[in-house]
């Protein structure tokens, strides 16, 4: 539907508004669709905190984050340590707020890159047509046959022996973009199909304008409200395959604070200090059950008689 | 229904060998050699060399491709890096995985869809309310930390059930029960507030069409429309979205076996990863997107014996 409306207003070069206001117009229609609801205040409450703790994360960790203290270790909450030490003798609660950003990174930079990949795809798949969408699309085809969580294991795996000097946090983002794009170039394909026969397609060709062109001027902006659901979409799948690479030792090594790691880490002592397993945990969790009540605002504001446009 | 099934069980063999081929070349990419990790300190350059031959790994790599896949179609899988048979290992782990799986869906999918309806028909109420809200927070939580909250309870506060299946060699999941309870519970979380969710969107979605407003006005006790109008219409699309989720399923079941340490093929993929068994990787990761791929034909089956409609595909 999306697609139709800003279809009816076809490229004015110099006509339209520069990109900046168009984007400050979106952020406001937006902010005032997720407000509207209690379910959308209450998400965006919880994920204005995370991403305030994402992007502070280094500045208000009472401890540094990786530095053992031994002696201190397996220490219940007590005023100095709010969250107790884990087995190490490290500050839990620096650790969990000093996770935050890596998380947060990592997952939207993966979902960028991932829906980068699939529209390139998936617009010259719909462009094109015909043979190259078909060879394409069973190409796509048969990566979805693989469960996803699998297919990210086997790419991790890959990418670490092949550039290893890569950056781990990179190698986590290379992965979740890969493993996403098959499932994005199909969504996006779609859009650009329905693009494809309408009349500013047409003309663009007759004019004879070059086909990188016609794709990239004249079709991309038309099917950029279906990429940027999807991004949003993915957003939250992104997060839980990050903690999930994480906790199963395939994503980013220790030292480093990342959540599902640090579950892993600390379960073995769930015992001794349940703490350390169960805050990284709940921290992941409040993430993605923010970012899915979001979703979910907007979808009631949407619903509601009295939104008429 | 014979042809459909002809014709999908051949889509599935040939997307099937696209995917051994996509896994071997994924596996082959990385360098690494097979012959090394299984000599380990013991490697000399002669030793190494005598069992690369004796593996094949002298061979070009569309051979060894060809070897493999004919070796797998007649059962012989080659042997893991511990020395044993990797087609002696396979059988036992993937029973304990569907041991897992089975267990969660009989008790997720129909509790779930009574709860789903239940709600569904009385919508907006007290206790719908909460259980909307708690079924969201139960999805959006991963596995492991539904895993950690299942194991607080049950295992550190109640000491109920044992925090992990680990087992003594020559024990079996049958002969010690108990420790597959908390990896089906934990499975059975998000499943179960999943089916909920569905089951209660499709069945408001029917309670307001006008057929099943002619059935209440027309004076049918309340139980007759649910049980002749809402029910049959309001499974459909709740049991597709089932059938579509069980890759989803699957990513669940790796992460909460290597929680468990539970014997299944999902610890024993990154097992073979974390020993660098190229072999085992190859082959674990081949059982699981063949396994994928009949549960989903099974899946599309059901639907089509549900829904003459789509029988014809």
């Amino acid at each position: 539907m999306a697609v139709q409306d800003s279809v009816i207003q076809p490229e004015m070069e110099g006509g339209r508004p520069s990109i900046l206001i168009r984007a400050g117009n979106a952020v406001r229609s937006g902010l005032a669709l997720i407000l509207k609801t209690n379910t959308g205040r209450v998400a965006f409450a919880i994920v204005l905190v995370h991403l305030l703790v994402a992007i502070l994360g280094p500045w208000i960790t009472p401890y540094p984050p990786t530095e053992y203290n031994l002696p201190e270790r397996f220490s219940g909450p007590t005023a100095e340590n709010w969250l107790g030490t884990d087995d190490k003798g490290r500050d839990v609660l620096s650790r969990v707020l000093a996770g935050s950003r890596s998380i947060v990174w990592i997952a939207v930079a993966g979902t960028i890159l991932g829906v980068t990949l699939g529209t390139i795809v998936g617009v010259t798949s719909g462009y094109f047509g015909g043979k190259t969408d078909q060879i394409i699309m069973r190409f796509v085809d048969w990566f979805l046959a693989i469960p996803s969580l699998l297919l990210a294991i086997l790419v991790i795996n890959m990418s670490r022996q092949r550039f290893s000097d890569l950056d781990e946090s990179w190698l986590v983002i290379l992965t979740i973009g890969i493993s996403f794009m098959p499932n994005n170039s199909r969504v996006i394909r779609s859009a650009a199909l329905a693009i494809k026969p309408l009349e500013f397609v047409q003309s663009a060709r007759l004019r004879g304008e070059p086909t990188i062109y016609i794709m990239f001027r004249e079709i991309l902006p038309n099917v950029l409200p279906v990429v940027a659901v999807e991004a949003a979409i993915r957003l939250s799948f992104a997060l839980l395959l990050t903690a999930g690479l994480g906790f199963l030792g395939l994503g980013v090594q220790p030292p480093s604070s990342d959540w599902g790691l640090m579950v892993s880490e600390n379960f073995r002592h769930i015992g001794q200090v349940p703490l350390a397993a169960l805050a990284p945990g709940m921290a992941m969790a409040s993430l993605v059950v923010g970012i899915n009540l979001l979703a979910d605002g907007i979808r009631q504001a949407q619903n509601l008689p009295e939104t008429g446009g | 229904m014979a042809r459909f099934l002809i014709v999908r069980i051949a889509l599935i063999i040939v997307t099937l060998l696209a995917v051994s081929l996509a896994i071997f070349s994924m596996i082959e990419f990385a360098p690494g050699d097979a012959a090394t990790v299984i000599l380990g300190q013991a490697a000399t350059p002669e030793n190494t060399k005598a069992l690369r031959e004796r593996m094949g790994l002298d061979k070009p790599p569309y051979e060894r491709y060809l070897n493999w896949i004919t070796g797998a179609l007649r059962g012989n899988l080659g042997i893991a890096a511990s020395g044993k048979e990797i087609s002696g290992i396979v059988p036992g782990r993937l029973f304990n995985s569907a041991l897992l799986a089975v267990g969660a869906f009989l008790i997720a999918v129909p509790l779930g869809l009574a709860t789903g309806v239940l709600v569904g028909v009385k919508s907006d109420t007290l206790i719908d309310r909460f259980l909307t809200l708690g079924g969201l927070v139960t999805i959006s939580l991963p596995e492991f930390v539904t895993g950690i909250i299942l194991v607080l309870v049950l295992s550190s506060t109640l000491g109920w059930l044992p925090s992990s299946s680990i087992m003594l060699p020559g024990e079996t999941i049958i002969g010690n029960p108990q420790v597959l309870v908390m990896p089906i519970l934990t499975v059975t979380g998000a499943l179960f507030a999943y089916i909920l969710r569905m089951a209660r969107a499709n069945v408001i979605e029917v309670m307001e069409s006008n057929y099943v407003r002619t059935a209440i006005l027309k004076g049918l006790p309340m139980r007759t429309v649910v049980i002749r109008h809402v029910l049959p219409n309001a499974m459909l699309p709740t049991i597709t979205v089932i059938a579509n989720n069980v890759g989803w399923l699957f990513g669940g079941l790796i992460i909460i076996e290597n929680l468990f340490a539970y014997p299944g093929m999902g610890s024993l993929l990154i097992q073979a990863i974390n020993a660098r068994d190229i072999r085992l990787l190859q082959s674990t990761a081949m059982v699981i997107a063949a396994v994928y791929a009949f549960s989903n034909l099974a899946a599309d089956l059901t639907y089509g014996w549900l829904n003459p409609r789509v029988r014809l595909a």
